[in-house]
């Protein structure tokens, strides 16, 4: 009660704010909140991180050394889990926290106490999923895709605890994604209009309504699961009249949104990050909202892309096929938006710049082995090995990822006051390029090969590479140990940070001294 | 906090705004509800677009008539597989495992069952076709699977289906895999009992 009357009390002042524990357990301020989500995310990477650390230590050399079939699969599942739900998506929504409100001139985020409880229960739905690795049986060891029979029929006992936890992420996802839409829409200053607001604003807004409409339906797959497995529905079972298939399809419908959910932010930040460092405006600002836009829509008619080995028609095999190859067009719009951008700009290649350079090309790549994914025929051959490891991992890692630290590099001396130090910021940039591809590319030769993915153990042809992306994977994971460094340094001191440390940067968060103080645009700002 | 942050805005306009932000919120949580229930509703939506266009391999046409124009012309293969479900102790095999007929031919092949238990149990197989799409063009005149079959404990019987395939099969459909899994038709209620007797 006391520490209650004490918060109230506090803010009646300003700046004074509750503190200890208790500042970080009950604030509504949306700078705090979003600090919260970044460093919880980052905590996430590194136990994520440590996971793929386990699957490369096994896969280094072939046959069984490290750990036991059942758990190298506890570990490929709760590492997709972590990272797509504990890593990408939560940094995703602290960058949204600490920027949205300060790019659109609002005080806070619309909804700040329902922010406070976004935030904090997403730690107790990753406690859950921890814990089950401890349980009785083992944690989930279904892949995170979770196909059923695997999640229900074959499923170790802890399965409930996994439902439970992927329902409270989604409810994390889904009260952040409310409270952006509600910011955007309502708490833009006065002349912010729609096309005036950073590209990162509406990436985000267009992700946010794709969180609204898939994770329902994630939240609607996992209970069919749980029902399946514990209370004798047969959604998934062919014993009751149920299909394994259907399973993939409400899977994927709201799988391949998702996955635009973890890159469309991604776009925003390289949409702030290039023209900064080229001192030129974005090319072709609203074709980047349009092609925006047709990604978010085109992503709810391709899902079945994921599947086309389970004996679909032709004609639904070609459909897909088509939907799929038609995203790169929006695609590459962006693409070429970005190129056109640095062309003939004074660049200069500060760590931002060079993440956000590194994020163009890889990113690239990864679509174009998505693009031969897309093939029907050749998805045959594909599918379920290792060059699909290659693809996604090439658009996450180096995509989303790559992003995540172009923004935390541009945005950390807004964030803490300082300057990080731009050194140790290259050296983690160039570690980490050679080793993400040292770890990722040699992945396509081995799919194209012929390895199947989430194997513990493979056939001897496959050793050097193996070995070759093993070593990658460990100077990854150290590499990204420099960041934190980095982001310790910059947080603890250093070189005091002008309001605007990017000479060609633009937006209202520029115009706030840095640090961006605890309360910012108390007055709606004058847009231009 | 909120309050703090509105303090350079007039109450009302804070007030206008906070109500603003309610009435989004709630259209947002609706649309929320209505996301989930669509995921539950793509049950019986997947049901009924396979059944129309029995993309699934799970129609099978049970269709008595039996054929009577033969397209001599063309050879289809139909293999046969068959499974038993977990959980039933039946040896289920075809007495053939595959046959070259001409589409339209009435032809008849038999499939053994044998109960393996000391229980007198009841089983169901239930078909399905691949490549799905052929499904449409299998017709079975008559089938074992029509029924529910009973076997006392260690009896076998041979079970017969009569079939044609139609004429109008799609010229690339030279192979059909025909496939059963036989279900165990006691097991909820052995499974009950089993559990009873656990908790007695």
């Amino acid at each position: 009660m006391s520490t209650l009357s004490a918060v109230e009390e506090h803010n009646d002042h300003h700046d004074h704010k509750p503190k200890g524990m208790m500042r970080w357990i009950l604030t509504t301020n949306h700078k705090d909140i979003g600090t919260m989500y970044l460093i919880f995310s980052f905590v996430m990477f590194l136990i994520g991180g440590a996971m793929a650390m386990v699957i490369r230590a096994e896969l280094y050399q072939p046959g069984l050394q490290i750990v036991e079939p059942n758990f190298f699969n506890q570990m490929t599942t709760v590492h997709g889990l972590i990272m797509v739900f504990g890593a990408v998506m939560p940094a995703f929504t602290g960058l949204a926290n600490w920027l949205i409100p300060m790019m659109i001139g609002a005080p806070d985020m619309a909804l700040p106490r329902m922010n406070n409880w976004s935030f904090w229960i997403l730690p107790m739905a990753f406690a859950i999923l921890l814990s089950s690795l401890f349980m009785e049986g083992g944690g989930p060891n279904f892949g995170w895709t979770f196909y059923a029979p695997l999640s229900t029929t074959y499923a170790p006992d802890s399965t409930a605890l996994f439902v439970f936890s992927v329902h409270i992420m989604g409810i994390s996802s889904i009260l952040g994604a409310i409270n952006v839409v509600v910011t955007i829409i309502n708490m833009r200053a006065p002349g912010m209009s729609y096309m005036k607001m950073p590209l990162f604003v509406w990436t985000w807004l267009i992700t946010a309504f794709l969180l609204i409409a898939v994770m329902p339906v994630l939240a609607a797959t996992v209970t069919m699961v749980l029902t399946d497995k514990y209370f004798g529905t047969s959604f998934f079972a062919a014993a009751g009249g149920g299909d394994p298939v259907l399973f993939q399809h409400i899977f994927w419908f709201f799988g391949h949104p998702e996955v635009y959910i973890m890159i469309l932010p991604s776009f925003g930040i390289i949409s702030a990050i290039v023209p900064a460092f080229s001192r030129k405006k974005l090319f072709g600002y609203s074709s980047m909202v349009y092609a925006t836009a047709s990604i978010a829509l085109l992503s709810f008619v391709v899902w079945a892309h994921h599947m086309f080995t389970t004996g679909m028609p032709v004609a639904a095999e070609l459909f897909f096929m088509y939907c799929t190859m038609l995203i790169s067009v929006p695609t590459g719009v962006k693409v070429f938006n970005w190129v056109a951008t640095m062309w003939r700009g004074s660049l200069t290649f500060e760590t931002p710049m060079l993440f956000a350079i590194a994020f163009i090309v890889l990113f690239t790549i990864g679509g174009f082995s998505g693009l031969m994914l897309a093939i029907t025929p050749a998805d045959f051959q594909y599918h379920d090995t290792y060059f699909v490891v290659a693809h996604f991992h090439y658009v996450l890692v180096t995509g989303a990822i790559f992003s995540i630290m172009a923004a935390a590099y541009y945005w950390l001396p807004k964030w803490t006051g300082n300057m990080y130090n731009e050194s140790l910021g290259k050296l983690h940039f160039w570690a980490s390029l050679i080793s993400v591809n040292v770890l990722f590319f040699p992945m396509h030769f081995l799919g194209l090969a012929g390895m199947p993915r989430r194997v513990p153990d493979y056939a001897l042809q496959f050793a050097d590479f193996n070995q070759l992306v093993s070593i990658g994977g460990f100077a990854f994971g150290l590499s990204q140990l420099i960041f934190l460094v980095v982001v310790v340094k910059c947080a603890r001191g250093g070189e005091k940070a002008p309001a605007k440390p990017w000479e060609g940067a633009e937006g209202l968060e520029w115009d706030m001294p840095s640090p961006a103080p605890y309360h910012s645009h108390t007055t709606p700002p004058v847009i231009k | 906090m909120m309050k703090d942050d509105d303090v350079d805005i007039t109450p009302t306009q804070g007030e206008k705004l906070k109500s603003k932000n309610t009435v989004l919120m709630a259209k947002l949580f609706s649309a929320i509800v209505l996301m989930f229930g669509f995921g539950y509703a793509l049950v019986p939506l997947y049901d009924v677009l396979c059944e129309v266009t029995g993309i699934n391999g799970r129609l099978v046409n049970d269709n008595r008539e039996a054929s009577t124009a033969v397209d001599k012309e063309r050879v289809v293969r139909l293999q046969f597989t068959t499974s038993v479900a977990p959980g039933m102790p039946w040896k289920f095999k075809p007495k053939v495992n595959y046959v070259d007929v001409h589409p339209g031919e009435n032809t008849v092949v038999y499939f053994k069952a044998k109960n393996l238990s000391n229980l007198a149990i009841t089983g169901q197989a239930v078909p399905s076709v691949s490549p799905g799409i052929a499904s449409l063009y299998l017709n079975k005149t008559e089938c074992f699977c029509f029924q529910q079959q009973i076997l006392k404990s260690g009896e076998s019987v041979d079970m017969g289906l009569v079939f044609f395939i139609s004429t109008e099969i799609p010229k690339d459909i030279r192979t059909l895999t025909l496939s059963y899994t036989l279900f165990n038709m006691n097991q909820p209620v052995s499974k009950t009992a089993s559990n009873l007797q656990a908790a007695l």
